[in-house]
Order: C-alpha cells, then structure tokens, then sequence
C-alpha cells in the first residue's frame, strides 16, 4: 500500500468513527445543543475538554516553538495550562451554579445591563472567529500534505465535516466526538515521541528522556542540546531569557486569557454539579498534561536530530551534501515550508547562526534583481558580514560559510517527525489523522460558542425573547450553519488577523472577559457602569498597543512603531500586553464603580447564590 | 461542624483557599520557573537546572495537583457548611 493509501484510510476510518457519533448523539433540546443537557461526566467531559482545548497550535506549532525557542518557550507550556488553575477555583464553579448557557448570559445578568452583555458578544465573536480560523487553515493545511488535494479544497472538505456532526449534534455531539478525538491525537502525537526517545536516550517515555542521557555521547541529552546549538553560534537551549518582566507578562496574558475564553468556559456548563466542574477543570489538566509533559521532549530531540542530519560527522566537521539529503527533507522542500539556498556554492548545507548573514544577502539579491535600494541593501551585508566573521572567533568565516542556507518552518516539526525518525508509513498516516482531530475540535467548540452567541444572546435576549425551544433550536442550527460558512470563507481569504491569534483572541479574552467575570462573582460592589468602563478600557488600551505595533487592524504598513523590542513600553511586547490590559480593566471598574451607586439588592443576591454550590441542579432547567 | 449556616464563613473560607493556591500556583511558575531561576540554578536535574524543569514540567504537575486539592478541599468544607448540592 502507498502512503497516500494509508493516510486516505487513516484519516477516512478517523472521520467515520465522527460521523457515527454525531449521529448517535444527535441534540433535541436547546439544552443538548448548547450545554450537552448539563450531564456529562468530569472525566468525559475532562478529555472532551482537553480536544476543545489543544488546537492545530498545539499539536502541530508548539514542539515547533519550543526546539526554536528552547526555555523561553516555556511561555507556552505554562501559560497555556495554568490558565486552568484560575478558571477551578475562581470562575468554572460559580459560573456553572448560574447555570445558563452562554459567558454573556451571566454579564447580562450579573451588570444587568443590554451594553455589558453586547461588549461580551462583540469580545466572544471577534477572539473565537480570529481562532477559527486558525484552525480551518491548520485543518487545510493538513488535508493538503497528507491526502494530496489542493490547500482550498483541502479546507472545504474540513468545513463540510465540521458542518455535519457540529449542526446535528451540537454540544452534545460535540462532547462525544471530541473524546474520540482526544484519543486520535493522542496516541498520533505520542506514538512518535516514543520512538525518537527510544532511540536517542532508551528511556520510553519522552517527558522522562528530556531529562536521562544520550546514548550516543553519554551525557545529558540536554548539555548535548547546549553544546552544538552554542557551537552553531545559536544561544543555548536552556540558557535564560534577558527580559523577565516580558516573560512574567506573557505568561500571566496566557494564561488569563486561557480562563477568558469562552469556548473553554461554556464546557463547564456540561456538567450535573458545581463539585463536577471544580473536578472537570483538574481532569482536562490531566489529559492536557500528557500532550504537554511530551512537547518538550519532542521540540529537543527534534532539534537535536535535524541539527544531526544536517552534520552527521558532529557540527565541527564537514556537513551534509545537498544531492545525499533524506527523502524527507525534499518532500518537504516541495511544500515550501522548507527552503535551502547554495549561498557558498559547495554543495553542502549549512545550518547555523549567522547573524542576519544570509537574509541580508538574499535581501541584495533581490535589490538587484527588481531594482530596489542596492546601497542600503549592501551596507547591510557588510554590517551583517562584520558580525558573522567575529563570531566565535571567526571559525564561520574560517569554514567558508556564507550564510545560514536551511530554512526549516517550526509547523513541520510534528508533521515530519515520523519521517524524521524513518518510522513506518502507517505511523504517518496516524499523524495526519491527529493534526486534523487537533483541527476539527477546536474547531467545532469554537462555532458552537459563536453560534450561541448569535442564537441566544442577540436573537432571543435582544430580537425575539418569546421564542419556543424548538425556534430556538432551530436558530442555534442556522447561526452555525452561518458560522462555518462565514470561517470557511475568512479561511479561504485569511485577513490580517488571522495570525495573530495569540495577540488578539488571548489579549480580548484576558483584558475584558475574565476580569468582568471575576468581578461579577467576588466583588458585589462592582456595578453595570464599573463593569462596562472596566471592559472598554481593558479593551481598547490592549487593540490599541496591538495595532500600534502590529499595524492599525492588522493591515500592513500602517503600525506606528516596528514591533521590536527597543520600541516596546518598557520591553512589554504586544503578545504580552494582555495582563496589563486586565490590570487596567480591575482599576477603572474599582474606581467608576465606588464612586457611582452601589448594585440593586436582587444582584447582591445572585452574587450570594452563584457563590454557595446547593441548588445548582435544578437551575439548568431556567 | 463548624457554623451550618454560616454563608459568609463559607465564604471566607473558600477565599482563603484560593490565595494560599494561588500563592503556590505564582511561586512555582512565575517563582521557581522565571523570577527566581537564577537562585535555583546550583540544583542540577538532568543536565539542567530546576528552573528550567518547572518551567518546562514542574509547574505543570503542581497545577494538576493544586487543582485536585482545591476540588477535594471545596467538597468537604461544602458538606462542612452544608451548601453542598445533596
């Protein structure tokens, strides 16, 4: 059988097993379409949870991220799981006493007032469709590399899939599939981390390999890591980060902006009890937790094992010719996520720090090709060339280097893994079947959330509140039947937002939604007018931090400032920015709120009631 | 038994929970992981140092457990005060 066989039944026996849960979990009741009917067991819906939750971003870019960035990447592991720590102990279980379906429902409940409610829609809609569509061109991406049909075409067989069990089914189909699909990528993503990890250290388990011996020098697998990225020029793997503060910040707005977002927040709505979703939040750590004790492991030994391919005589000796290159890295070159330019013309490939070396040239290049600013360009060059030649004591120069000639894009780390590794074609066809359960999702948790941000909170809040539940039902299918078409057609035609996921849907989400959220359930001083002050302000000095670096909307050319560290407010970058956004959203909702008139009564007795768990059962019945 | 109808206990009890949690939850990741690495640097762990395991693994594994404690404590001081969903 061809690998393209195998990765078509993988991926087809995969999508199967979808459809015929979404079939048998088909939702009759608004109450299964949104919260699943409120009875899904902690540890189901933990794992359910944990699919929710682990993106395209995290199957497929983070081990990526973390061989790039080695310990500053950290960021990401922490940020992305402490999130859940604050979510158990200072939102799930209140919210879920509320018991209703949507984060706006309790804002509009909570600040009793239309405006608060609306900001809560606007911030949902706008952090969950710059997510979404990161996921359909992820699961796009995937369809492509692996079943051999077109980037757009790939993307729309992912959205008619979505489409199906996400409409029939909706959170209750959901759940269901997303447990299934937890198990996919799980055991895609791990399956290869314990071979690599086998064969570089012996020990089985890769988040213990990080840590044990190189079989093949005999010393720790990460002083190895330090030794030849330091001897290739690069900063040491496990080297510390200059900048602390930008660390703290980065990982404090990953965080907060994991409690915030709602599509995460809704899935403790599931459950029968308030104990339930105290447990739930440890439960999808747990599941979250096994992808993440690997990652690290994954992102280091994949560095150290393309650092090896590339010099397979050690670093200090001669490197890899062109024309003896492994299979993988062509296929890969096809795609163009990975680049080689001869700038020596040796033959060889050359993989190292160079200081800026290399793109400078290409930068030349091209002025003298198109005819741009050959001066500039050339004057870049020899400042460029300056700094290779005195680096570690000119032994690049001494080589004959010319420049840093292998482009390798971080997202094909997981994808090629396998192949990296020579493990059998079946283990790559799991993959693929992984990278797209990663997709779908999250995908699909991120159009519910939209859908009944759209159905519940605009239409029967605002336009119709004496809809039947069998109307609401069927406005909930339309919303995202019209979410998924709207994201397939952002996927198709990605606008500058698109990739700025992590700026954007983590920054909205920590700014505004989770300090409203914690405001509302531990203070019962804040008021409608705190509240809607606290969000603006949290809201708008965010996007307008983002855009000032990022460009005004995300359109190119329009940033005031390069996004650059010497140009950020005291070395805070963009991405990190949420943290004080949130900070500056407490302060105004404080302040506006102890100077105006203290909430109504029947709030401060909600504001009792969602804080004491006794009565939660019946509540979902509103 | 302490106070069964004491709502505003319960209360403060559940508050005083959640900030010695997330004073852990603060030291383990932005402490021992980022602030404080360059103390915990003389502790080698597998060719490292400590600080980069919590960054990487350790403040993970303290999350999930502050989070079961968290669970099991609020179950109990619920039963405690009797505002537990029967």
């Amino acid at each position: 059988m061809s690998q393209y066989v195998i990765n078509i039944v993988f991926v087809g026996l995969s999508f199967a097993l979808y459809f015929g849960i979404a079939i048998w979990a088909r939702a009759g009741t608004t109450s299964e379409f949104y919260v699943a009917g409120g009875g899904v067991h902690p540890v189901v819906n933990g794992m359910a949870t944990a699919a929710d939750w682990m993106s395209a971003a995290s199957f497929i870019s983070m081990a990526g991220l973390i061989a790039a960035g080695g310990y500053g990447a950290s960021t990401y592991l922490m940020g992305w799981t402490g999130g859940y720590v604050l979510l158990a102990m200072l939102l799930a279980p209140y919210l879920r006493k509320f018991g209703k379906f949507t984060v706006p429902d309790f804002i509009s409940d909570r600040f009793y007032s239309k405006t608060a409610a609306m900001i809560a829609v606007v911030c949902l809609i706008v952090a969950s469709t710059t997510y979404v569509i990161g996921q359909m061109t992820g699961a796009g991406v995937a369809f492509s590399r692996f079943l051999e049909v077109e980037n757009d075409t790939g993307l729309l067989i992912a959205a008619v899939v979505v489409f199906f069990y996400a409409v029939l089914g909706g959170m209750k189909g959901i759940t269901y599939t997303q447990v299934a699909q937890y198990i996919v990528l799980m055991i895609a993503y791990t399956i290869p981390a314990v071979f690599i990890s086998l064969e570089l250290t012996g020990n089985p388990i890769p988040g213990l390999g990080l840590f044990s011996t190189h079989a093949e020098s005999g010393v720790p697998i990460l002083t190895k890591l330090d030794q030849v990225v330091t001897d290739l020029g690069f900063a040491a793997y496990t080297a510390d980060v200059p900048n602390k503060l930008n660390m703290v910040l980065f990982t404090l707005s990953l965080m907060i902006g994991t409690a915030g977002l709602p599509h995460v927040i809704i899935r403790f709505f599931t459950v029968p009890k308030v104990a339930d979703a105290r447990w739930t939040a440890g439960w999808t750590l747990v599941f979250i937790s096994l992808l993440y004790f690997t990652a690290p492991a994954v992102g280091a030994m994949a560095r150290l094992n393309l650092i090896d391919t590339v010099y397979p005589q050690g670093v200090a000796e001669a490197s890899l010719e062109y024309d003896q290159r492994p299979d993988w890295m062509a296929t890969w070159e096809d795609t163009g996520l990975i680049k080689y330019n001869d700038l020596n013309n040796d033959g060889r490939i050359q993989m190292y720090n160079d200081s800026g070396l290399g793109a400078a040239q290409v930068a030349l290049n091209t002025a003298e090709a198109e005819g741009g600013d050959v001066t500039a360009a050339t004057a870049e060059v020899a400042k460029a060339q300056a700094a290779h030649d005195q680096e570690l004591d000119g032994r690049f120069a001494e080589a004959g280097w010319a420049g840093n000639e292998l482009d390798v894009n971080n997202d094909i780390l997981v994808l090629a893994n396998p192949e990296i590794a020579q493990l059998p074609p079946w283990v790559i066809g799991l993959i693929a079947a992984g990278g797209l359960a990663a997709a779908l999702s999250t995908a699909a948790g991120l159009l519910l959330a939209i859908s009944s941000a759209i159905s519940h909170d605009l239409i029967k809040r605002n336009l119709n509140p004496n809809i039947t539940d069998k109307g609401e039902l069927q406005v909930a299918r339309i919303s995202m039947a019209i979410a998924i078409v709207v994201a397939t057609w952002l996927g198709l035609n990605p606008p500058g937002f698109a990739a700025q996921v992590v700026a954007l849907a983590f920054g909205i989400a920590g700014a505004s939604l989770f300090p409203a959220l914690m405001m509302g359930i531990f203070s019962k001083r804040i008021n409608n007018l705190g509240a809607i002050c606290g969000m603006l302000a949290g809201l708008i000095t965010t996007l307008v931090y983002i855009f000032v670096f990022k460009g005004w909307f995300f359109i190119s050319g329009t940033a005031n400032f390069p996004d650059t560290a010497e140009y950020w407010l005291f070395g805070i970058s963009p991405l990190s920015f949420g943290a004080i956004g949130a900070l500056i959203n407490f302060a105004v909702a404080f302040i506006v709120s102890y100077s105006t008139k203290a909430p109504p009564l029947h709030i401060q007795e909600l504001v009792e009631s969602v804080r004491s768990p006794r009565g939660a059962g019946g509540a979902i019945d509103h | 038994m302490e106070n069964h109808n004491d709502p505003s206990g319960y209360w403060r009890a559940n508050v005083r929970l959640i900030l010695g949690s997330l004073i852990i939850w603060a030291l383990c990741s932005y402490g021992f992981a980022i602030l404080l690495r360059p103390l915990l640097a003389g502790i080698k762990i597998g060719g490292t140092d400590l600080g980069f395991w919590f960054a990487q693994q350790g403040s993970i594994g303290v999350f999930i457990v502050l989070i079961f404690f968290y669970a099991w404590r609020m179950n109990k001081l619920d039963k405690q005060y009797g505002v537990d969903e029967e």
